[in-house]
């Protein structure tokens, strides 16, 4: 997949991940194994770049006698993947139409 | 390689960059073992799972821009002592003209990549200029009479129109060649970095 289509999709994948409850940086990765791959180093990155752009927010917990940091999203980041949605219904459809011509090949 | 070996090595593989920086990291990949374990996976699975040490640091690397890297030089060094500020002062005027000179080659080179590629395209401009402008000016000719002349000046404009063509492939060639010799330079210099720092 082309690199700059994969990294945006990754910090939508990464939002929609985090959207219905806070989660941590493991359950993150193993939400999203099945469909897309992600290696600790890319979600670092991803996480800080999330949290600079205010759409998440970390906190810090007690987990089992160690520390653990949670994700959860802001409306910030909602609105994001509402817009992802929205555009996205757009791509759908111009792939539609390209996939049409060759007769599904 | 157990979790304790692994960020020991993790730390020495990103020591130039920020301190506050590579503790977080260290932080989030000891997070990323221990849930692992809690998961199931032995110690030395779970550091496995992560992949090799070089391949995080390069991958590291490759997000950071240069500046913060060298910001993280910088501010991991230890403070020079007097004898070496002492030093500093007295051989200023050795050191710094030498900088100054290496300073001013490096800028000159930039500059000079890049006044050859704007010549390039300048060359473009001109024939596709000249290819409109020839074509312009032999229908004006033709209209008022003189054909011969005028379709000699067309006949010029189609050749500088396909000259142009070449030239434009030939132009976005060199930019882009130009633009990969300076990301491939930034790296080089990004990699020298990280790699004198580690080695400490």
């Amino acid at each position: 997949m082309d690199i700059q289509l994969k990294r945006g999709l990754l910090d939508v994948c990464v939002l929609a991940a985090i959207s219905g409850e806070d989660s941590y940086g493991y359950q993150i990765i193993k939400d999203m194994k099945p469909y897309i791959e992600l290696s600790e180093s890319t979600l670092y990155t991803i996480l800080k770049r999330l949290e600079g752009a205010n759409m998440l927010t970390v906190r810090t917990a007690e987990h089992g006698g160690r520390l653990r940091k949670y994700y959860r999203i802001t409306d910030g980041g909602h609105r994001r993947l509402a817009d992802f949605k929205e555009e996205w219904k757009e791509v759908m459809s111009i792939y539609r139409f390209v996939t049409r011509e060759d007769g599904g090949k | 390689m157990n979790k304790k070996e692994f960020l020991s090595e993790l730390q020495k593989a990103l020591s130039g960059l920020p301190q506050d920086s590579i503790a977080d990291r260290l932080n989030f990949y000891a997070e990323m073992i221990d849930d692992r374990m809690e998961d199931g996976l032995s110690e030395a699975d779970a550091v496995r799972s992560l992949g090799t040490v070089e391949n995080i640091s390069r991958q590291v690397l490759e997000d950071l821009p240069l500046a913060s890297i060298v910001r993280g030089t910088v501010a991991g060094r230890k403070k020079p002592g007097a004898g070496t500020v002492l030093l500093l002062c007295l051989g200023a005027p050795l050191w710094l003209p030498l900088l100054i000179a290496a300073a001013a080659v490096v800028i000159s080179l930039y500059i000079s990549l890049w006044s050859i590629v704007i010549a390039l395209w300048a060359v473009f401009a001109s024939f596709a200029g000249t290819a409109f402008g020839g074509i312009a000016g032999g229908g004006v000719l033709l209209v008022l009479g003189h054909v011969p002349t005028g379709i000699a000046l067309i006949g010029a404009a189609l050749v500088c129109a396909g000259l142009s063509v070449f030239a434009f492939y030939g132009c976005k060639a060199a930019t882009r060649g130009v633009i990969r010799l300076f990301t491939l330079a930034i790296g080089a210099i990004k990699k020298r970095l990280i790699k004198r720092e580690g080695a400490k």
